[in-house]
């Protein structure tokens, strides 16, 4: 396994109250890594400073090295527009554009230029399959994305971003505003996914992580505790507070 | 008195606000409408106003009221759309935005009377505009800024902000998304503030009269070169708009009919209003289902 995306060393704080304290994290190109933790851990705000969504707070302040395939994404120079193509976001909450379906999956094509027809409907048709939603919207594509369910539209959501043909898809918690069924649907999409894309995941549900993440990395206020491959952590976890989180003993 | 009760009480009290509120809208609109409405004929609505026989119609104010609107908006809608957009999108918190924010809200309570002699002295005398249409137009540019300015930026602003992570998560430029997705969600809203503009533009009379003038001279409706001096296309003629002739011919008016004459215009004023304010709406939902594909 090569990794993709290599951090060091990252500090972040919200004005003078430092929330990460130092984190290390590589990512393995394909595959599921999962970021399980409390409320408050820095699990979420760790992710956005893959892509530099942190960036959108005021009085922010990230140090430490990201490499992104040999490239600092934090440098000057960085193309931040680029930078999202290439590392793309779902949110916790199902945020599709207010327009058609077909509209919402080619957005982010036709501002990079492609406008011929054909090509077009051949990538709504591709990401609507590959986020396992397609089925379900393809009598429909003309409709508004916001008429389907909660679950349809995150994996709208998902068809979106796999439209730009990503290398990483970062997920913060994009299943906690659902329920069973759908998320059940999202885990099936997210490993049918992982042979091609690189996924990071942000979640509070731990039978969730076990169930997907080739790997899984434990935070804890600030801090990472513990970061192995899941099937290790999940039965012989190396730290105490580890074991205890998993086994419900705080969180 | 129990929580059921006290409910109970609540709800009565509010509906009869609202039964106070729609009844005097409904007097007020039934009122003008029904004793307008006799005198409104086509001859009324074709023909020029007359200053001292009887039969002079409305023509003419009612062109330049339609005019003057159109004008208002095209200098103040896109004025007003940049720094609502910079006031929500752009702008930080701090001394500055508040002093703009307090400035628009000054402004929106300036007496008219003080912008029409302000717009008098500066566009009209000062600038030699003169009497115009146009000199008319920017002093309700003034009325209209600080209504649109925060009709616009509150409906920006109640586009949620997960539609702008979602935008940038997906590579968009701040420009693009807002261009692409926060301005087309905030159009309904974005529509309201125009119709409220315009109704204010409308009713407008008091800045008017020292700056769009109150004479309405003979217009030729053939003669499409807006720098013709008769033709209706020239903003720099004066324009006497209804609600000026309705003001006019009450205080000073000396044609016999002058009392129907106010009625009717009143009358016509009110419906073209209405008519204003269901059409924007109408072409406004047109607009906002083909953006977003209906629902």
């Amino acid at each position: 396994m090569t990794a993709i995306l290599l951090t060091k060393n990252v500090h972040l704080s919200y004005g003078k109250k430092e929330a990460l304290h130092g984190i290390d994290l590589d990512f393995d190109e394909h595959g599921i890594t999962a970021l399980i933790g409390p409320s408050g851990c820095g699990k979420s705000t760790f992710l956005r400073c893959l892509n530099r969504m942190n960036d959108l707070i005021p009085r922010t302040t990230v140090t430490g090295t990201f490499n992104f395939k040999g490239q600092d994404i934090y440098a000057p120079t960085t193309n931040l527009v680029e930078l999202r193509k290439q590392i793309g976001m779902v949110f916790q909450q199902p945020n599709p554009f207010p327009f058609s379906v077909y509209e919402n999956v080619t957005y982010g094509l036709r501002l990079t230029g492609h406008k011929d027809r054909q090509f077009l409907d051949e990538q709504v048709e591709r990401s609507l399959k590959q986020a396992a939603v397609w089925d379900e919207v393809k009598d429909d594509l003309n409709k508004s994305a916001l008429s389907f369910s909660g679950g349809q539209q995150q994996r709208i959501c998902i068809a979106r971003l796999l439209a730009v043909q990503p290398d990483i898809i970062l997920l913060d918690e994009p299943t906690s505003a659902l329920d069973p069924i759908s998320s059940a649907q999202i885990e099936t999409t997210l490993l049918a996914l992982k042979n091609e894309y690189t996924i990071i995941i942000v979640t509070h549900n731990l039978q969730q992580a076990s169930r997907i993440a080739d790997k899984t990395a434990f935070m804890l206020n600030g801090n990472l505790v513990e970061f192995d491959l899941t099937s290790k952590m999940f039965t012989q976890p190396e730290q105490q507070d580890t074991s205890d989180y998993l086994n419900g003993k705080f969180g | 008195m129990t929580p059921n009760q006290t409910d109970k009480l609540a709800t009565q009290l509010i509906n009869f606000l609202v039964a106070v509120v729609v009844l005097i809208l409904l007097f007020l609109l039934g009122d003008i409408i029904l004793s307008g409405f006799p005198h409104i004929s086509w001859h009324f609505l074709t023909s020029p106003s007359s200053s001292f026989s009887a039969g002079g119609g409305i023509r003419d104010q009612l062109f330049n009221s339609l005019y003057l609107l159109i004008l208002t908006l095209i200098i103040s809608f896109p004025l007003a759309l940049g720094s609502a957009i910079y006031l929500s999108e752009y702008a930080g918190d701090n001394w500055f935005t508040g002093l703009i924010r307090t400035a628009i809200e000054v402004l929106s309570s300036l007496p008219s009377v003080v912008v029409g002699l302000f717009g008098y002295l500066l566009f009209v005398i000062e600038f030699h505009l003169g009497f115009s249409i146009l000199s008319g137009a920017i002093a309700l540019t003034f009325f209209n800024l600080p209504l649109l300015v925060r009709s616009i930026e509150g409906s920006l602003h109640a586009v949620p902000d997960s539609q702008r992570e979602a935008g940038i998560a997906l590579g968009l430029s701040n420009w693009r998304t807002i261009r692409g997705v926060i301005l087309p969600a905030a159009l309904p809203g974005i529509l309201t503030g125009i119709i409220l503009s315009a109704g204010r533009v409308f009713g407008e009379a008091a800045a008017l009269i020292y700056t769009a003038g109150q004479s309405a001279p003979i217009l030729d409706y053939t003669n499409w070169n807006p720098m013709a001096t008769d033709s209706f296309l020239n903003p720099m003629r004066p324009a006497e708009t209804l609600a000026v002739h309705i003001w006019k011919v009450n205080t000073e008016g000396v044609t016999p009919d002058a009392v129907s004459i106010s009625a009717g215009a009143s009358a016509v004023l009110i419906i073209v209003i209405l008519i204003f304010n269901f059409g924007a709406r109408a072409i406004g939902n047109h607009m906002f289902k083909k953006m977003t594909g209906g629902k």
